[in-house]
């Protein structure tokens, strides 16, 4: 495989190559692995009715703030356990019982914060911030740290490009690659924002149980409605999708164990026979997908959905002291950590 | 030539405060020719069992043995041991996927490497055993009612003719009539070719008058395995658990207890009928 070179120099184009193709070797036998190991891993009975693991889910799902169990039964779910970005921690903490606008609010405000340091001071303050955040969170850092795991490979790929790409003063030259001072401070820099950024981003979705999080996005988008955006069709769209993902892992994982019973193989041959290999996988998971759909809908017809005119919630969002607070601390960051990135 | 489960235990989410034992230190023989039922409370761990048995999942702890071979081993063929034992998975018709009901059953042949006009035949060979209508062969499997589709899916696992065939729940969501049928042509089937049957059912009246040896299952440990006149004598170990014998047990015990002289061993509704007439009417 060998880059395009119109816009690279041969170098560049030599290290591209090299990498596209280490990402190819490392990365795929890597997610494969990991897929396959984890549906290995995940298939317990239990999981059905009665059996140890249900019961602890159950006593998990008591405490969720609004009762709602879906997003928490999973959390005992091998499969969705490395994949931490849209993962629910199920404990008692001031974060988790905040107002999803608040927390929605402060991540997008923290993760823009990230782009307006221009000195190592910004960062600073914003790794002290969310370490406080996250101690408040209750949710152990291990956590946090998994979802980081899937961005491993973006993250090296960024730094090693903007190292050894960036022109500039040299710093240090060996073989056909060179370091730049400017390649460096870049490097250093998109790692840590990166690595902020996702851990920031964890945060949030630990402790806030999907369905708050689209209660709370359809909320602070209602003034869209103006505009004819369909906010509440949105929302709703959103959370039965989320509510959909485990449902349709476990149903690939079915299918693709009655598919390798009957001699499939998934994981040997070119590309081209991969691909094709999928055919018997894909066509009964996208008959049950919409077979699914259509269930739901005939359901939520069947209990007189209409959309989101005149549609009350069962628990609607108010904003409590906790919440004023938590825009005050987020505003109090801002102002620190943009007067600390920006001095000098 | 059998299968031999030594010491099996399967144990999911390990290191981790969910830690779940879906299996714990399971041991079986099941010799050939077999007609074997496993029977256990839904999450009792008779589906994390059979997918064992053709390699689906992997043992934390202990040894399967294939026809003497085991299946652990390194230079042990995984996609060998899968088109001797055929798994077919709970409704089945979900795995459907080709255009007509033929093609459909020749996926698992084809996969064995056979050319189209073998797995054709193989094919052919296996929906008449599961009894469908020639004039189904060309229709699109997704057209077909309920109990055809899962025929068909049987079929497709027939069709690699399996030395072993496992069934995991075959009647599920049947009608009374589509379930006695389904399970009327298995049974034919093992007298008929001698075959293997491994039986995963959480009904008893669904096992009781086909097979010759019933596996109980309680949270993944054997309780039971025994002929099912000694099984169905635990009638109260049963229910305790979740099960129940079936309803002929109920009644010859309840008979016995006031006083009739009936053979409470009595399994199907013919036994019964006969040690009844012949405690009641003398004969």
């Amino acid at each position: 495989m060998v880059f395009p070179g119109f816009f690279l120099n041969r170098s560049q184009q030599f290290f591209a190559t090299i990498s596209v193709r280490l990402l190819w070797r490392a990365v795929f036998p890597a997610v494969k692995q990991e897929y396959l190991g984890r549906c290995e891993k995940r298939y317990a009975p239990g999981r059905d009715k009665g059996g140890g693991l249900q019961k602890k889910e159950i006593r998990m799902a008591a405490g969720g703030r609004n009762g709602r169990a879906d997003a928490v039964v999973w959390v005992g779910n091998d499969m969705l356990r490395d994949i931490t970005i849209g993962q629910y921690y199920q404990t008692e903490s001031l974060i988790h019982k905040m107002d999803p606008r608040v927390k929605l609010g402060g991540t997008l405000l923290y993760i823009i914060s990230l782009f307006f340091f221009r000195n190592f001071w910004g960062y600073v303050a914003a790794a002290c911030f969310l370490g406080l955040v996250i101690r408040l969170s209750h949710v152990p850092f291990r956590f946090m740290v998994k979802g980081m795991k899937s961005i491993l490979f973006l993250l090296l790929i960024t730094v090693v490009f903007n190292l050894f790409l960036i022109p500039g003063t040299e710093l240090v030259s060996f073989w056909k690659l060179t370091i730049t001072v400017e390649g460096l401070k870049t490097a250093v820099t998109m790692a840590i924002r990166l690595t902020l950024l996702i851990i920031g981003s964890s945060v949030m979705t630990l402790t806030t149980t999907p369905n708050n999080l689209t209660d709370g996005m359809e909320k602070m988008m209602k003034p869209l409605k103006v505009f004819h955006v369909p906010v509440h069709e949105v929302a709703m769209i959103m959370s039965i999708a989320l509510r959909f993902i485990p449902i349709l892992m476990e149903e690939t994982d079915k299918i693709m164990k009655a598919q390798i019973a009957r001699g499939a193989d998934f994981e040997s041959g070119s590309l081209i026979k991969r691909a094709r290999a999928l055919v018997p996988l894909l066509v009964p998971l996208f008959i049950s997908a919409f077979r699914r759909a259509n269930d739901l809908a005939m359901a939520m017809e069947a209990r007189c959905y209409r959309g989101g005119d005149g549609r009350t919630k069962m628990k609607p969002l108010v904003y409590r002291r906790q919440d004023r607070v938590g825009y005050l601390c987020i505003f109090l960051y801002l102002v620190v950590s943009i007067t600390a990135g920006r001095l000098g | 030539m059998s299968i031999i489960l030594d010491h099996i235990s399967y144990v999911y989410g390990g290191d981790t405060p969910l830690e779940v034992r879906a299996l714990d230190d399971v041991c079986l023989q099941i010799p050939d020719g077999q007609f074997l039922g496993i029977i256990g409370h839904t999450g009792s761990g008779k589906s994390t069992l059979v997918q064992h048995m053709n390699g689906l999942l992997k043992a934390t702890s202990g040894h399967i043995y294939f026809n003497g071979e085991d299946i652990y081993d390194k230079d042990f063929s995984m996609k060998k041991l899968r088109s001797k034992v055929g798994l077919v998975f709970q409704y089945p018709e979900y795995q459907l996927f080709e255009i007509d009901v033929l093609s459909d059953v020749c996926f698992g042949p084809k996969n064995l490497g056979l050319s189209r006009k073998e797995a054709e035949l193989k094919a052919a060979g296996a929906l008449r055993k599961v009894g469908l209508p020639m004039e189904l062969y060309y229709q699109s499997p997704f057209e077909l009612s309920g109990g055809q589709k899962r025929r068909v899916a049987i079929a497709g696992v027939l069709a690699m003719e399996p030395e072993v065939l496992i069934l995991d729940e075959p009647t599920a969501g049947l009608d009374p009539k589509g379930r006695d049928e389904i399970l009327h042509q298995i049974k034919q089937l093992q007298t008929e070719t001698g075959m293997t049957i491994l039986l995963v059912s959480h009904s008893m009246e669904d096992v009781a008058e086909y097979v010759d040896r019933i596996v109980v299952m309680n949270r993944g440990r054997v309780l039971y395995d025994d002929v099912p006149k000694k099984v169905f004598s635990h009638y109260k170990e049963l229910e305790a658990i979740g099960l129940a014998a079936p309803q002929v047990t109920y009644i010859l015990h309840e008979l016995k207890s006031r006083g009739f002289d009936v053979d409470t061993a009595s399994t199907t509704i013919e036994e019964a009928a006969e040690t009844v007439s012949r405690a009641v009417l003398g004969r």
